[in-house]
């Protein structure tokens, strides 16, 4: 058949797994064991009809409407967030690592939250210097003293993990505010099936359409004391933001309405939707609004997102909010260097999925040699998202360079650096014909309620441009369904 | 249901309706033109303005172009995006009104929505124009007339679904009478008209299919075309689902379903004077209608309908979404997704 000999030629001969660590080859080119029944499916397919179904992939997306806006263009721009058909494939023994690893991560977190919002004994016992908590932007002194419903801070978080060059899996971040992305999670998956039907049930993947009912779970699990069936909502920007897709979606998935701030009012206290048939009480919110704009009569003042009054509400417990308020100081980046510590301190454990090395630009020390090192570090603003503000030393020019460092000189706080790490790589169609290896990262999404949660998979990014590291959807990056294994092979 | 949620479906409905009847007027008034020789720009103008008023952009219209020629105008109805009334404005926003409220329409709806729009937007929708206006009003037609079909085919009966029968049924008794309205300068001001002649008899049967009613028409009046018979249907008719009178009653019908209020009684304005109209249009004649001059009776009806979407929209949607500060989008688009 002449299309397996294409297959072969582009995916196995000429497929260069050198100098990188391959997610789906080992170093002398074989494919590994948790691959093998997927390539069995894979070979069995001609270029023309992977073709057909990369085709007829794209073309959902975008009648579906499976899109994001771009950030700074001109209104409504909206594109696909490039899909790319080849799987990544995580085995079971794999899995159960990094969901023990995740688990340790988000409950030293919350420990973490609770602690600086009371006792701070974190931080009078030495292990973390006050002024970085303190000083922190999302740091909301407002809430010092006050108990967030069940104890719980972080409600979803998206935590981002990659592997080196050995194949070691690090922790990059954190993302305990509104994290995004799940909706292409379950989207991507929906499309695959379709794709590749026969697939599933013979390779053994776990399903992730569960994640919409554990979350609304959660939502439910921290509704106010006393309200049974509580009516729960999903407050969104609005439709020009990037991730409206998403909010839409998951209201869908869920049942549940999706508001914007203009849809609520408060009244003694209490929260409630305008509807045709008058007010009706709201419980619960998700909310996909940052912090600042929540509530213009608490912060910022300029707000239009927000429902004047709300902090009002949730500080009198009569709606619970996931994320609670005040999350943002415990994915700043600058914090991140500390969670290792959290780990150890509030569970007596050490980190199970570590950090990547990394330096604080506050710290003398380390500001020396992130300024002597510029052109070796990946240095990243400590509370910026999606790949801004960010300098890749390896990869920028001198002038690029001696730009940030003006930057980076009028505000060391706000900064840490990182050693450039050479992401692990993953056969990935390029230019719709040929097979090559593009760096990729994976986001599980996991959620916190009763009890800890993360839906077996999540969102693997890949960097669609040859060489990038770079996964940001907003700076040319796809991504791929994740399958995680009911066993190793 | 949330009000703003029930004001977007609202007005989702309306501008699928708006865009589909500007695609029938422009389409028919393509056509009659290849009917008529000896056109002169004067000819031209007279044909083509009283369309352009019909929509009430004139002013808007006349900002943009100097004078009323086939191109200008149909460039002014079908593709100018300054003209907030126009097929490829009506469908951007349809389908933002739609992307507002995704979670509430059904998947069918919204993929047609979402591909009509992908299709006007294309530079492929742009040569399809060239080639054949037709096909062009063709496509956007039975897009149309397909989000309808999926409309009723797939969405619960909720609240929703009436708010989106309402804004149908309100716009398309508007562009009913606009339609009706093109030629009242034919007209005697008050009183029945007389004989037509051939041209004449041409524009009125054009009035007739710009509203997809001439096979209607023609079965009961087989091809008899008279501005009495017409208007007597495209108003009075009870069965035909364009007529004034048909879209009223859907409207009154789907108001009440709203408030769970029984005919006879009301519980707030809009179903007042839904109830009123309707009424009316059941108990008067064509004859009445012309003894106060078609032109000035048809300027009332709009200015009825008018009232009943402010009463409308005081009564369920409390507070204007529509013109929203800039800043809003500005803020929508800064809060920060972690991710991507």
């Amino acid at each position: 058949m002449p299309g397996v000999g294409k297959f072969r030629q582009h995916m196995l001969k000429r497929y260069d797994h050198a100098g990188f660590f391959d997610e789906m080859l080992d170093k002398d080119g074989q494919v590994r064991p948790h691959y093998r029944k997927f390539r069995e499916h894979f070979k069995a397919l001609t270029p023309q009809e992977f073709d057909h179904k990369r085709h007829s992939v794209d073309v959902a997306f975008l009648r579906q409407g499976v899109t994001f806006n771009v950030y700074g263009d001109s209104a409504g721009t909206e594109k696909i967030f490039p899909f790319d058909l080849l799987p990544r494939i995580i085995p079971a023994k794999e899995w159960d690592f990094l969901e023990r690893g995740l688990t340790q991560r988000i409950t030293a977190l919350n420990l973490f939250l609770h602690d600086i919002y009371h006792e701070q004994r974190i931080l009078k016992d030495g292990v973390i210097p006050p002024h970085y908590v303190l000083s922190g932007k999302h740091f909301r002194r407002e809430f010092a003293g006050f108990n967030v419903p069940k104890d719980i801070y972080i409600h979803v978080c998206g935590t981002d993990l990659i592997r080196d060059d050995s194949g070691q899996w690090l922790v990059l971040e954190d993302n305990g505010r509104c994290p995004s992305g799940v909706s292409y999670v379950l989207e991507n998956r929906r499309a695959m099936k379709r794709s590749f039907p026969g697939m599933f049930e013979d390779i053994g993947v776990r399903p992730v359409e569960d994640y919409p009912r554990e979350l609304l779970r959660m939502l439910n699990h921290i509704a106010p004391a006393g309200v049974a069936d509580p009516p729960v909502v999903l407050l969104t920007p609005g439709a020009y933001n990037s991730a409206y897709f998403e909010h839409t979606y998951l209201a869908r998935q869920m049942g549940i309405e999706i508001v914007e701030g203009r849809d609520l009012v408060v009244r003694d206290a209490r929260v409630f939707m305008r509807t045709t048939k008058g007010l009706q009480p709201v419980h619960v919110i998700y909310r996909r609004i940052d912090d600042d704009f929540i509530d213009p009569t608490v912060f910022r003042r300029d707000s239009m997102l927000g429902v004047p009054g709300l902090v009002r509400a949730y500080r009198a417990g009569n709606v619970s909010l996931a994320n609670s308020i005040g999350t943002g100081i415990a994915d700043d980046k600058v914090m991140y260097y500390f969670v290792p510590r959290m780990i150890k301190y509030y569970l007596d454990q050490e980190p199970i999925i570590p950090n990547v090395e990394t330096y604080l630009a506050s710290e003398e020390a380390d500001k020396k040699y992130i300024l002597e090192n510029l052109n070796k570090l990946v240095v990243k603003a400590a509370n910026e998202s999606g790949g801004y503000g960010m300098l890749m030393g390896p990869k920028a020019s001198k002038e690029e360079i001696e730009a940030f460092r003006k930057q980076f000189e009028a505000d060391p706080r706000n900064y840490i650096a990182q050693p450039m790490i050479s992401l692990s790589r993953h056969p990935t169609q390029v230019d719709g014909e040929k097979f090559e290896g593009r760096h990729i990262d994976l986001r599980p999404f996991i959620l916190y309620g009763e009890k800890i949660v993360i839906v077996p998979g999540g969102l693997t990014r890949v960097a669609l441009r040859k060489g990038s590291l770079v996964v940001n959807s907003s700076q040319g990056g796809g991504s791929k369904d994740t399958w995680v294994l009911y066993g190793d092979e | 249901m949330l009000s703003r949620v029930a004001n977007c479906l609202y007005w989702m409905a309306r501008y699928i309706e708006r865009a589909e009847n500007i695609a029938r007027i422009v389409d028919v008034n393509l056509q009659l033109l290849l009917d008529f020789r000896n056109l002169n720009d004067q000819r031209l103008a007279d044909h083509w303005m009283p369309i352009v008023q019909s929509t009430g952009d004139e002013a808007a219209f006349l900002a943009l172009h100097k004078k009323a020629t086939g191109k200008n105008v149909t460039e002014f109805l079908v593709f100018q995006l300054e003209n907030p009334n126009s097929l490829v404005s009506s469908i951007c926003q349809a389908r933002e009104n739609a992307r507002m409220v995704r979670d509430q329409i059904t998947s069918e709806i919204w993929e047609e929505l979402n591909r009509l729009y992908l299709f006007v937007r294309s530079p492929q929708a742009r040569q399809v124009w060239k080639e054949s206006p037709t096909d062009f009003f063709q496509q956007v037609k039975a897009s149309s007339l397909t989000l309808i079909g999926l409309t009723r085919a797939t969405s619960i009966r909720n609240e929703g679904w009436n708010f989106s029968e309402a804004g149908k049924f309100l716009e398309r008794a508007d562009k009913t009478s606009r339609i009706l309205d093109l030629r009242y300068h034919t007209l005697p001001e008050r009183g029945l008209p007389g004989a037509v002649s051939q041209t004449e008899a041409l524009e009125w049967s054009a009035i007739l299919r710009s509203c997809s009613a001439w096979d209607a028409y023609k079965s009961i009046h087989s091809a008899e075309v008279h501005p009495r018979l017409v208007a007597e249907f495209l108003l009075l008719n009870e069965d035909f689902p364009r007529s004034a009178r048909f879209c009223i009653k859907e409207l009154h019908h789907a108001l009440r379903r709203i408030s769970g209020v029984p005919l006879g009684r009301f519980s707030n304005e809009a179903e007042k004077l839904a109830g009123r109209l309707d009424a009316e249009l059941q108990f008067s004649t064509v004859e009445d209608i012309f003894a106060q001059g078609l032109h000035l009776y048809l300027d009332q009806f709009q200015f009825k309908l008018n009232a009943i979407g402010d009463a409308l929209f005081n009564a369920y949607f409390f507070q204007s979404f529509a013109v929203v500060d800039e800043q809003v989008y500005v803020q929508q688009e800064e809060q920060q997704q972690q991710c991507k």
